[in-house]
C-alpha cells in the first residue's frame, strides 16, 4: 500500500491557479524526485504537503488514511499532529541562528518531549554524525558554510523521524562545490528506509538517486515514472524541450 | 553657598529624574509589546484603534502630554490629580510605550518567514516558535533602537519639571532664582555621567548577543 496518496490537489493564490490537480502516489521508502522549471508549482506542492499552504481542493492520505481533506476544518493542534508525519528542509536552510548545531538539532525534540534529554541529545549526536558534523557540533550557524548549514537542517528534521523527508531545491542557494556534499548526504538517505520527495534542479541527482521522476509544467504533472522512462523515452513535448534545455552542453 | 551643598542637592533632584526613568522602563517595556500585538492583530478594529492611538502619542508633544495628564483631571472630571509624580509617569510611560511598541513591530516583521515556518514544520505551537525562535533574535536586533530611546528618555525626564515635580532641573533653578547661574550648567554632568553608564552598559550587552549573526 502507498505511504502517501495525493488526490487532486488544486492551489490558487489570487486569480493565478499554481497547481491544477496534483494526483499521485508514494510507496514506502522510495525517492521521489519532483522536476519542472520554475512556477511549474513544484515548491507549492511540497507546501501543501507540509501544511504551510492550504489546497483549495483535493486530499492526502497516509497509509491509507485520509490526513486531510480540502473541505474539512482542522484546528491548529491537529494540524501540528498531521504535519509530524512529514519534514521539511528548505531551500534557504532556515537555522535557528542563536543556537549551536547541537541545539538546532535538540529544539523541537525537547520541545516535543520526544523522550528523556539523555536520549534526545545522543540521538541529535548520531545524526550530526550521520551527516558528517561531529566536529562543527558547537558551532553556530553564522560560522558554517552554505553546504554545513544544509547538512545540519537535514539532521533537524530527521531528529522528529518523520515518516517523509521533503526538500525543497536543497541545493540552488549553494555554490556550486558545495552542492556535492549536501546531496551525498541525502543519497545516503536512501540506504535506510527513508521515504523522500526531492524537488530539485539537479538532473543527475533525480537520474541516479529517484526511484520516480515526476516532471510538473504550468500546475499540472506532465509526464510521471521511473528516471529511465522519464529521462530516455519522454513522452511529452514539454518534457523532451525540458530535457533538451536542462542537460544541454554549452 | 558651597560646590558641596550645590552637588547634593542637585543629586537628590536628579534622584527623582532616575526614579522617573526606572519606573518609566519598568511599565513602558512591557505595555510597549501588549501595543504592539495589538497594532498586529489580525482582529482589524483592534489593531486599527491602536494606530491611531500610537499616532495620536507620537504625534503631539511629550510637554503637551504632561499637561494633559496632570490637568484634564481635575478641568474635565472635578477630580484634580494631587500627585505630580504620578502624573509625570503616567505620561512618560504612555508616551514611551507607544515608541517602545513600534521600535518591537519593526524588530518582529524583519524577522524572516522562514523561521516561522521551520519552527511550523518542526511542529512547534505559535508560543513556542515565538519564545525559543523568534524573540532573542527579535532582541538582538532591537538593542540599538532600544537603547537610542532609553538614552532619550535620560534626558526627557527633565520635562517633568513643567509641571513641577521636583527633578534636577527644577533644583537647578531654585539656585538661579538666588542669583547663582552655574548649577544650571552643572546639571549637564549628571546627564552626561548617567548617560554614559547607559552606553557602556548597551555596549556591552551589544557585544554579548554577537555571538550569532540574524
Amino acid at each position: 500500500m502507498a505511504v502517501l496518496e495525493i488526490r487532486d490537489i488544486k492551489k490558487s493564490f489570487g486569480n493565478t491557479e499554481v497547481l491544477k490537480g496534483i494526483s499521485f502516489s508514494v510507496e514506502k521508502g522510495e525517492v521521489v524526485a519532483i522536476i519542472g522549471s520554475s512556477g511549474s508549482g513544484k515548491t507549492t506542492l511540497l507546501r501543501c504537503l507540509n501544511f504551510l499552504e492550504r489546497p483549495d481542493n483535493g486530499s492526502f492520505l497516509f497509509n491509507g488514511e485520509e490526513i486531510f481533506a480540502a473541505d474539512k476544518k482542522y484546528s491548529d493542534d491537529e494540524i501540528r499532529q498531521k504535519r509530524l508525519h512529514f519534514g521539511l528542509v528548505f531551500q534557504s536552510f532556515n537555522l535557528f541562528p542563536q543556537y549551536n548545531v547541537l541545539k538546532n538539532v535538540m529544539l523541537s525534540p525537547t520541545l516535543l518531549k520526544l523522550g528523556t534529554q539523555q536520549e534526545i541529545e545522543d540521538n541529535a549526536h548520531r545524526l550530526i554524525k550521520r551527516v558528517g558534523l561531529t566536529e562543527k557540533i558547537n558551532n553556530y550557524p553564522c560560522e558554517l558554510s552554505g553546504g554545513q548549514q544544509q547538512r545540519v537542517a537535514i539532521a533537524r528534521a530527521l531528529a522528529l523521524e518523520p515518516d517523509i523527508l521533503c526538500f525543497d531545491e536543497p541545493t540552488s542557494a549553494l555554490d556550486p562545490e558545495l552542492t556535492g556534499e549536501v546531496l551525498k548526504v541525502i543519497k545516503s538517505l536512501k540506504s535506510g528506509d527513508s521515504t523522500m520527495i526531492v524537488v530539485t534542479h539537479e538532473m543527475d541527482f533525480a537520474k541516479n538517486v529517484a526511484d520516480k521522476v515526476i516532471f510538473m509544467a504550468d500546475g499540472v504533472i506532465e509526464e510521471m515514472g521511473t528516471p529511465e522512462d522519464v529521462f530516455n523515452n519522454p513522452k511529452s513535448e514539454k518534457t523532451r524541450s525540458f530535457l533538451n534545455k536542462s542537460l544541454e552542453v554549452i | 553657598m558651597s560646590f558641596q551643598q550645590v552637588t547634593l542637592d542637585l543629586a537628590a533632584g536628579f534622584l527623582e529624574n532616575c526614579r522617573l526613568f526606572f519606573e518609566t522602563l519598568l511599565f513602558s517595556i512591557p505595555l510597549g509589546l501588549i501595543i504592539c500585538f495589538c497594532s498586529m492583530s489580525k482582529f482589524k478594529p483592534l489593531s486599527f484603534l491602536s494606530k491611531i492611538f500610537v499616532w495620536c502619542i507620537r504625534g503631539t508633544p511629550l510637554m503637551l502630554q504632561l499637561f494633559v495628564v496632570m490637568y484634564v483631571p481635575g478641568l474635565v472630571f472635578g477630580i484634580p490629580m494631587r500627585n505630580r509624580m504620578l502624573a509625570a509617569l503616567i505620561a512618560f510611560i504612555i508616551n514611551y510605550a507607544c515608541y517602545f511598541s513600534e521600535i518591537y513591530r519593526g524588530g518582529i516583521e524583519s524577522i524572516s518567514k522562514g523561521q516561522y515556518e521551520a519552527g511550523q514544520v518542526l511542529g512547534l505551537t505559535k508560543w513556542q516558535i515565538f519564545t525559543k525562535i523568534v524573540l532573542l533574535q527579535v532582541i538582538k536586533r532591537i538593542v540599538p533602537p532600544m537603547s537610542n530611546e532609553i538614552i532619550t528618555l535620560v534626558k526627557d525626564t527633565s520635562l517633568a519639571r513643567v509641571i513641577a515635580v521636583a527633578e534636577i532641573l527644577l533644583a537647578a533653578e531654585r539656585f538661579a532664582g538666588k542669583g547663582l547661574i552655574w548649577p544650571l550648567f552643572y546639571t549637564g554632568a549628571y546627564f552626561l555621567i548617567f548617560c554614559g553608564v547607559l552606553t557602556v552598559l548597551f555596549g556591552w550587552v551589544e557585544k554579548k548577543m554577537n555571538y550569532f549573526k540574524g
